[in-house]
């Protein structure tokens, strides 16, 4: 233990904390803007400086580690000088647009010019001329906004291993943009979105698709449904002062029928569908049919899209299983349409996401239109929903509960796992051990595919069968999975497993880059709590016990994995290039 | 659309070289630049592959030194010198004036490859601030007419001449 002194206060800290994380045990908050608590300090913005007596420099609170002995001040007037000038000068090549910024009354710069009460520009404003960059329709570059913090390099480079972002050209040309003058649509990124959900300012954020929704829902002609995926119900509390990982499904299926969607349904019902297909793949696989093992996970477009550009020898292990909302949008177009009368071209179907990539899924192949239309018309993040809901003048947290339409919304445990890293293992290792054994787990909770840890690893004994299996989440914490089956095929071994699951976000979608912001592992953890005790809540924990997904095989799809469900819930992938002009068409049709 | 090109032998028995060794990227960066004249953005492809690093990370080292170029460099490359002594002499106006004359920005090349321009600190010729230099000669006691002139001396002495050469590669 170290012991030293911050601002007069004695205090004693383990080894290798950071002044920074010190003062936060004598209940002094040093200001930051650079620095967030899931990244490594990259000691870029200087708010943060301290004074340690017997140095004639101040040091960066963030990333100097605090040493016994220490007698630290942590606010005098010339520090607080100091932090008020280094803001003056950020300010000064940051735009005065306050008003009409994505994150007006939600950014961090706007925050702590607050805090210091900064009331005058004294230095001239130089802004950056780089042009907006919505070349991919997913994710939109603003630079001139840009801090330069470096967070969203951090994300995208070291935590997803993604690269699309980099620091182009030093000093006051810096700009953060993909290598070599490319658009970000011509850029290895994946839309995952982590960006977005780190940028302190509105310099990185979603494509915003608020309006195609509007525009839909005033249009008498269209007959809109909505359907809300698993994380979004334990995140847009939030936005409204609820807390964190708090159930707000009643609530959203109120919300939706409010603004006016004539039905709405759940993603959490698509994914049973997910399951009862993905285990069946699953189980001929291993019975030794068609198809190899390990078979990896393919509900996150962002995991399906760097699959494409990076791992592309993965492809036949791929499962070849839709994402839940695509499934129940093709659903809500065929057999929902059929059941109800409705024609499919009338349908307009929003889909309601913790996530940024599907707003790219939704088009990216012609598997998206097995309905005969675009499945899903639109995909907007919990981030657009709060934006609408503010607009409609609705108070969301006082809402009563309501009743979706059951047909497309009813769900299972399994289902609402989805949404968190290890979920889609753990519902689909309940299908899988039904189809083998044909009984059901008598224990529900597979404890050991849970939790925050990058890669988890697990061996199931299913029947006969000891089934090997990894769950990694994070774009960062797939490539050790990857290399461990390719060295095992490349010396022809046994692959190390039988069923792999991969999710592009940290923690899954609940950390999903289109949530909510300010996300750190605590947060993270009670969005995950809010699942699985809904999980636990639910009548129905496995997802082939659900009543209405026995009710579409029966009426509508025949066996899982047959004809229709081939034709309908099924989709096939190829080797994309990293770098490339612009998305290709030909793909398409 | 492919990016990729083949490395040149010469280059990549350099490459294989000091690939293995941690930190040499601008090592072998610097002896691209020395082949070609400037990085072209086909071998950058190839070196990623090559290297297995990230296309990102070599732009990003590419772009932070003012040394590398990404652009093939004009037949006559210019340097205005922003020294102290020549940026007091107004070195930046030089630029403007180059700039406006040339219809180029600072880095970058005229479209038929007869020029390119960029600054540069001290040449060591102080005492006759503001100054450039045209590959291997000093041009001193500049002002705005004075190096229109002289660039009008080095179009005409092109003039006739098919001035569109092919760049090294690309």
């Amino acid at each position: 233990m170290i012991n030293a002194i911050i601002n007069g206060i004695q205090i004693q800290v383990e080894q290798g904390t950071t002044i920074l994380d010190a003062a936060k045990k004598a209940n002094i908050k040093i200001p930051t803007l650079c620095k967030h608590p899931d990244l490594d300090p990259t000691a870029a913005c200087g708010i943060c400086i301290v004074k340690i007596k017997g140095s004639d420099k101040m040091a960066r609170s963030c990333c100097t580690e605090i040493e016994e002995g220490m007698d630290i001040t942590t606010h005098d007037a010339e520090i607080t000088a100091i932090r008020r000038t280094v803001l003056e000068l950020i300010l000064s090549n940051h735009p005065n647009a306050c008003l009409t910024c994505i994150r007006n009354q939600n950014c961090e710069l706007q925050s702590i010019a607050a805090e210091f009460g900064i009331a005058e520009e004294p230095f001239e404003k130089i802004l950056s001329e780089e042009k907006i960059d919505e070349s991919i329709k997913t994710i939109v570059l603003e630079p001139e906004k840009c801090i330069k913090c470096g967070r969203c390099v951090q994300a995208c480079q070291d935590m997803q291993n993604v690269w699309a972002l980099s620091f182009v050209n030093r000093g006051i040309k810096t700009k953060i943009a993909p290598a070599a003058e490319f658009k970000l649509a011509e850029s290895p990124c994946v839309s995952c979105g982590q960006c977005s959900a780190y940028c302190p300012v509105g310099s990185i954020y979603e494509y915003d698709e608020t309006s195609t929704v509007w525009n839909a829902l005033n249009d008498p002609s269209k007959y809109c449904v909505a359907q809300i995926a698993p994380a979004v119900r334990v995140a847009i509390g939030e936005s409204f002062g609820m807390e964190s990982g708090e159930l707000a499904t009643g609530k959203l299926y109120s919300l939706l029928k409010r603004m006016g969607f004539k039905a709405v349904f759940d993603t959490n019902f698509g994914a049973d569908v997910t399951i009862v297909e993905e285990a069946t793949e699953f189980v001929k696989r291993l019975r030794g049919g068609e198809g190899i093992l390990p078979l990896i996970s393919s509900c996150c477009p962002g995991w399906v899209d760097f699959m494409e550009k990076f791992h592309s020898d993965m492809i036949p292990n791929f499962s070849t299983c839709k994402s839940p909302h695509e499934i129940l949008a093709t659903l809500a177009k065929t057999y929902y349409a059929q059941k109800t009368n409705i024609p499919a071209s009338d349908i307009f179907m929003a889909s309601i996401m913790p996530c940024i990539a599907k707003k790219f899924e939704v088009h990216r192949s012609k598997e998206m239109y097995a309905s005969g239309n675009q499945d899903v018309d639109v995909s907007i993040t919990t981030r657009e929903l709060v934006k609408m809901i503010k607009q409609t003048g609705i108070d969301f947290a006082a809402l009563t509960d309501s009743e979706p339409d059951h047909i497309l919304a009813d769900y299972s445990g399994g289902g609402t796992i989805f949404g968190v890293t290890g979920g889609v293992m753990e519902a689909g290792l309940r299908t899988i051990n039904y189809l083998i054994t044909g009984k059901n787990l008598e224990k529900f909770d597979l404890k050991d595919v849970r939790g925050l840890k990058g890669v988890k690893e697990a061996d199931i004994r299913i029947g006969e069968h000891d089934l090997k299996v990894a769950v990694a989440h994070g774009l960062g914490n797939v490539e050790y999975l990857m290399n461990k089956i390719r060295a095992a095929r490349e010396t022809g071994q046994n692959p190390p497993y039988h069923f792999i699951e991969a999710m592009a976000c940290p923690g899954g979608c609940i950390g999903g880059g289109g949530q909510p912001r300010n996300v750190n592992d605590a947060v993270r953890n009670l969005r995950i709590n809010g699942l699985y005790a809904d999980d636990k809540n639910c009548k129905h924990r496995n997802c082939h016990d659900n009543p209405q997904i026995k009710q579409l095989y029966k009426e509508f799809l025949g066996e899982p994995g047959g004809t229709k469900s081939q034709e309908l819930l099924h989709l096939y992938y190829r080797k994309r290039e990293e770098y490339k002009s612009y998305r290709e068409t030909d793909f398409l049709f | 659309m492919t990016f990729y090109t083949p490395i040149p032998d010469e280059l990549k028995e350099y490459i294989d070289k000091w690939k293995l060794k941690k930190g040499s990227l601008i090592m072998i960066l610097r002896s691209v630049q020395d082949y070609y004249g400037y990085v072209p953005k086909k071998i950058c492809f190839s070196l990623a592959k090559e290297l297995k690093a990230p296309l990102a990370r070599i732009y990003e080292v590419l772009t932070f030194y003012n040394y590398f170029k990404t652009e093939s460099p004009g037949k006559y490359k210019i340097a205005v010198c922003m020294g102290t002594a020549c940026y007091l002499k107004g070195a930046a106006a030089i630029i403007k004036a180059i700039e406006d004359k040339l219809d180029i920005k600072e880095s970058q090349a005229t479209k038929d490859g007869l020029f390119s321009l960029e600054n540069v600190r001290c040449i060591g010729c102080c005492g006759i601030a503001p100054n450039m230099r045209i590959n291997e000669k000093i041009y001193g006691k500049l002002n705005k007419e004075r190096v229109s002139e002289i660039l009008d001396e080095y179009i005409n002495l092109n003039a006739g001449v098919s001035s569109s050469q092919e760049p090294p590669i690309l």
